[in-house]
């Protein structure tokens, strides 16, 4: 059958009834979403809620249990080495090599991610991240704002199509945290790349994502816009709504008694 | 300009290069990681020489075999220090919490041994060649007089050292940072069964099979046939390369069904012990 012009795009990611049990601990309960192309997404919840467990399967850092995940059209972890060339992630559970010099950090990515015209790639990305002062000190003496614009900037050498943030402005001062958040609006903007990104900033995720999806206990809780979200659940800031999902409170209704 | 990257399909060299690149930067920026490459062999280098010197004047049979004892231990240190350079670049990676970085991107599991093993190679010549003359000098020793024999040793004694070092590596990632210490110790297992210092006959009958299970034995026997009879045993060698493949290619398929465990067990991202 000839497809429709009008039918939807394939999602960048999908997620298919994934479960990850570890042991006797279910750290994802069989959840299922898809990110659209070009969409940017929080993935929300409490400690242990199964965030990072649900972005490292996408990563194909983790095998789920049962269910499936593909990115790209590629089967997660299977056919990974298909798409991470056009994949990247900024996450707290990893740092860059101290010792290496902010240059030699990005040029040994680069090099991992098959960047074409590294030095040129570089000059532009530090240009752009202000870090073009810092690109000969070693990772480990700069401060921790420094370091994470030096991980936005790793992340973004092979401007992937899928950008994986787990708590990307975690421990910076608002200012840091506000020029990050400017710069990744900007990226999703220019390169039209679909982002998902964990984190426990509700004010963040108002003002860069377009859809939230809500984990307690590896269970999606709720799934929508932050718009519907604060309407249905009758509250003015998502971060009412999360302490109303993560305490097991209700919707509207029950908000509202 | 195109900063936007290519999908290399199967194993790619420029990878292996950017990896060892990257180690090359660690050494080049740490001396004391360029003194621990030699400040070990050239301790025990001087130990054994003089030991050598001492049983020489003693004992008729050693004053004729003459760099038994030091050209065993130079043999040692290429199969040690094999194994502890291709560990303590993986070690690198954990210490630095990088394994995560590293796994998710492009980078695949045999290309990251590859560098590994490159790297070892490095850190060994960058060690050994040093201390062999010093060897030459003080003890008048020339390692480098065993000749093509010398090439054959080596090559059995580094793949037996990339073996363990696979094999350790696999073991970290799955188990974490709790299994650091096979890396310094699992080795020193073949200093006695391997028979790096005596001849296979002072083992008791029931343990010489095990010694002979184990691809450095050959090496080491062969090198005492060198030194004492003059005599090159291609036919020690040619066993020894055929135990070594064997293990060599267990333990690349030990490595990789451990990276898989380790996905399986969420290991990859937190690394810790």
């Amino acid at each position: 059958m000839p497809s429709s012009s009008l039918s939807p795009p394939a999602p960048a990611v999908g997620v298919d009834r994934v479960v990850k049990v570890y042991k006797a601990t279910t750290a994802v309960a069989g959840i299922s979403f898809q990110l659209p192309p070009g969409s940017m997404t929080a993935l929300l919840g409490g400690n242990g809620a199964g965030k990072t467990t649900t972005i490292a399967m996408i990563m194909g850092l983790t095998t789920p249990t049962s269910g499936g995940v593909t990115v790209l059209g590629a089967q997660m972890p299977r056919q990974r080495y298909r798409v991470l060339h056009r994949m990247n992630f900024e996450s707290p559970y990893v740092d860059m090599p101290m010792r290496l010099t902010v240059r030699q950090n990005l040029t040994v990515f680069a090099g991992l991610y098959g960047v074409e015209d590294v030095r040129a790639r570089i000059a532009t990305l530090a240009e752009e991240l202000n870090l073009t002062e810092l690109l000969d000190r070693a990772t480990g003496k700069l401060s921790s704002g420094q370091k994470t614009r030096v991980s936005l900037a790793k992340s973004l050498l092979n401007q992937p199509e899928v950008l994986l943030l787990d708590e990307p402005t975690a421990s910076l001062d608002p200012d840091t945290a506000d020029w990050v958040r400017a710069r990744l609006e900007r990226y999703r903007a220019e390169r039209g790349a679909t982002v998902l990104l964990a984190s426990h900033n509700m004010a963040e995720v108002e003002r860069l994502c377009d859809r939230v999806i809500m984990l307690k206990s590896g269970r999606i809780e709720d799934d929508d816009s932050p718009q519907r979200l604060l309407a249905r659940y009758g509250r003015r800031t998502l971060e009412e709504v999360f302490l109303d999902v993560a305490r097991g409170r209700g919707g509207a209704q029950e908000a509202a008694q | 300009m195109s900063a936007h990257p290519q999908a290399q399909a199967g194993f790619s060299w420029r990878r292996v290069g950017t990896m060892v690149l990257r180690y090359w930067y660690l050494l080049r920026s740490s001396w004391p990681r360029q003194l621990e490459l030699i400040y070990w062999p050239l301790v025990q280098v001087m130990t054994w020489g003089l030991i050598q010197i001492y049983i020489g004047q003693h004992s008729g049979f050693f004053a004729r075999a003459g760099g038994t004892l030091i050209g065993a231990m130079l043999l040692w240190e290429i199969l040690f220090r094999g194994q502890v350079g291709f560990s303590v670049s993986f070690l690198e990676e954990m210490w630095a919490r990088n394994l995560g970085n590293l796994m998710m991107s492009p980078l695949r599991p045999t290309e990251f041994v590859a560098a590994l093993m490159t790297m070892s190679l490095m850190r060994l010549v960058l060690g050994i060649v040093p201390v062999s003359l010093v060897a030459i000098v003080f003890f008048g020793f020339n390692l480098y007089g065993f000749g093509l024999a010398l090439a054959a040793f080596f090559a059995n004694l580094i793949l037996t050292s990339w073996a363990i070092g696979i094999l350790i590596s696999g073991l970290l990632l799955r188990h974490g940072l709790g299994a650091e210490s096979l890396a310094w110790t699992v080795t020193f297992v073949l200093l006695p069964l391997a028979c790096v210092y005596y001849p296979v006959s002072v083992l008791p009958d029931w343990l010489q099979p095990v010694a002979w299970m184990l691809p450095p034995t050959y090496v080491f026997e062969g090198m005492r046939a060198l030194v004492i009879d003059h005599v090159f045993r291609a036919d020690l060698m040619l066993s020894a390369l055929a135990l070594n493949i064997v293990f060599f290619g267990a333990a690349v398929v030990a490595f990789l069904r451990l990276v898989e465990s380790a996905r399986r067990q969420g290991m990859l991202l937190q690394t810790g012990e």
